[in-house]
């Protein structure tokens, strides 16, 4: 059954991503350039999923377990350290340039679009890089 | 500073479904959804890679459902050279592994469990990527 869940989570962000508009990396751009000219939608995408997600989170984890698994599986790193600053600098960056995070750009894997394709392959291979210098931390 | 293409409601709207996916997904897996780590272990780590994979097959199939439903064309626009979409994909893998998450697994699994570790990420790559569309404004 968690694997059906799997799916289905994943279809509705994919769902979400179209309706937001984040799939559009000109809409990201837009909130980006916020000292010309600013689209503010994007601030509202994370409103509208932090007013769902934060008080039901702190609802579901007083839980003993999850429905379908042992039990509650998530990163308690609290450290802020030289790696998570460089590290989300170097990501601000790439989503600066071209305006795409990985979740919109895998979900644009469904729009056949050359670029996106591109920029993901380079990404798992940034993914694949980190690991193989075993500079990974777990994800959060 | 002008305010242009303003959505709020689309915007509200799309952030209530993917607030949504992140509750399906810790309440029946007990997992935090984070695109970027659930894509780098499904391409590195046995554990779990089923699930990933399913998850990122969500994410392709969401958009294609929609289209199909609603029937609105989705159009997205990126006129990048091959080069800099290179280079932006390494920086966005090799950054995100780096710093344990990306928009969504800092910006709200992070964020809405209140870590502190998860708001500095957030904080520090938005600052960034203004700064990076700020000085490609000026070039």
């Amino acid at each position: 059954m968690n694997k059906l869940v799997s799916l289905i989570a994943g279809i509705i962000f994919g769902v979400g991503l179209v309706i937001s508009e984040m799939i559009n990396p000109e809409k990201v751009l837009g909130f980006l350039d916020m000292f010309g000219n600013w689209d503010p939608s994007l601030s509202f995408v994370m409103i509208g999923a932090l007013i769902v997600s934060s008080p039901l989170f702190h609802i579901i984890k007083k839980k003993e377990k999850p429905i379908f698994a042992e039990n509650f599986n998530y990163s308690n790193n609290k450290s802020i350290n030289n790696q998570l600053i460089i590290g989300s600098a170097l990501f601000g960056a790439g989503w600066g340039l071209i305006g795409l995070c990985p979740g919109p750009a895998i979900s644009s894997i469904a729009l056949l679009n050359i670029h996106s394709i591109i920029f993901i392959a380079a990404m798992f291979f940034g993914f694949y890089l980190v690991k193989l210098i075993s500079f990974d931390n777990k994800n959060t | 500073m002008n305010i242009v293409n303003f959505t709020p409601v689309t915007a509200t709207l799309g952030g209530i479904l993917i607030g949504l996916a992140v509750v399906v997904f810790f309440l029946f897996n007990g997992r935090l959804v984070g695109i970027s780590g659930i894509a780098a272990n499904a391409l590195t780590e046995k554990n779990n890679r089923f699930d990933n994979i399913l998850f990122l097959l969500g994410l392709v199939i969401g958009p294609i459902l929609y289209s199909l439903f609603t029937k609105n064309e989705i159009n997205i626009t990126i006129s990048n050279s091959f080069i800099s979409l290179i280079f932006a994909g390494l920086l966005v893998g090799i950054g995100t592994r780096i710093s344990g998450g990306c928009t969504s697994g800092h910006g709200i699994s992070g964020i809405g469990r209140f870590s502190l570790r998860s708001i500095v990420a957030t904080i520090t790559f938005m600052i960034v990527g203004i700064l990076t569309v700020l000085i490609k404004n000026f070039l």
